[in-house]
């Protein structure tokens, strides 16, 4: 699974894409966040707080319950600052 | 509606330029509404030397497209246009810039604050300071949340 991030995710993670073997258990998006926190120090600081995370599913937003069954790229950002 | 154009740039914007297209879109256009949204020269209080906007690309056009979509049924358009810039932008330069044009103004200014409130809260764009002695993301804004109530 391709994972994009953005603005001060992709600085605390330090990485702008990765490609990850998602475990069969991995159902969700809030069940993605947290596997990701299992991966290391700097994936748990970035992912500390859920509530100031916004994720995408194919560029579409989706909330924390949503599926991922058949996605083919997840994105995680904090909420949007534009215009 | 003819006129419809949702772009990223990097570029300046000119405003007079995407005025006078979406001016002349065709159809019988009796009113035009532009906004131009604009780098301020301090962030909470501190002096910013420019702001820097990332985006995710693909997505940041897909939404405001869908929501210029969203406008033109609820408002009889007849043209919109919005310009959204990414990279450095430095105070005063233009940020974001919306036109749109109907047969009479109430539609023309209503679709336009319309388009901008859901870009401010649902465009992925993301603005981080430059100056002002540190570097931040700068946080998303409650009252741009709020701004979406009246349009439910």
């Amino acid at each position: 699974m391709k994972i994009v991030y953005f603005a001060w995710l992709r600085e605390r993670l330090d990485k702008a894409e990765e490609d990850v073997e998602l475990p069969s258990s991995v159902e969700t998006i809030g069940d993605v966040m947290q596997w990701l926190k299992t991966r290391g120090e700097e994936y748990e600081l970035a992912f500390d707080n859920p509530k100031v995370i916004r994720a995408a599913i194919d560029k579409t937003h989706v909330r924390p319950e949503a599926k991922i069954a058949g996605a083919s790229e997840i994105a995680f950002f904090p909420p949007m600052t534009g215009g | 509606m003819s006129g419809e154009t949702v772009r990223i740039t990097l570029d300046a914007i000119d405003t007079k330029a995407e005025t006078k297209a979406v001016s002349k879109a065709g159809g019988n256009i009796g009113a035009v509404v532009t906004f131009s949204g604009i780098c301020r020269a301090d962030e909470k209080g501190e002096k910013i030397s420019a702001l820097h906007l990332e985006h995710y690309p693909g997505m940041a056009e897909k939404e405001i497209e869908s929501h210029v979509e969203k406008a033109k049924q609820r408002w009889p358009l007849l043209a919109a246009s919005v310009v959204h810039r990414v990279g450095r932008i430095e105070p005063g330069e233009i940020i974001v810039f919306v036109a749109t044009a109907s047969a009479h103004r109430e539609a023309a200014f209503q679709a336009a604050e319309f388009i901008m409130d859901y870009l401010k809260t649902s465009a992925p764009f993301w603005k981080r300071t430059e100056g002002g002695g540190r570097e931040a993301w700068v946080d998303a804004s409650e009252k741009d949340e709020d701004a979406l109530e009246r349009w439910k």
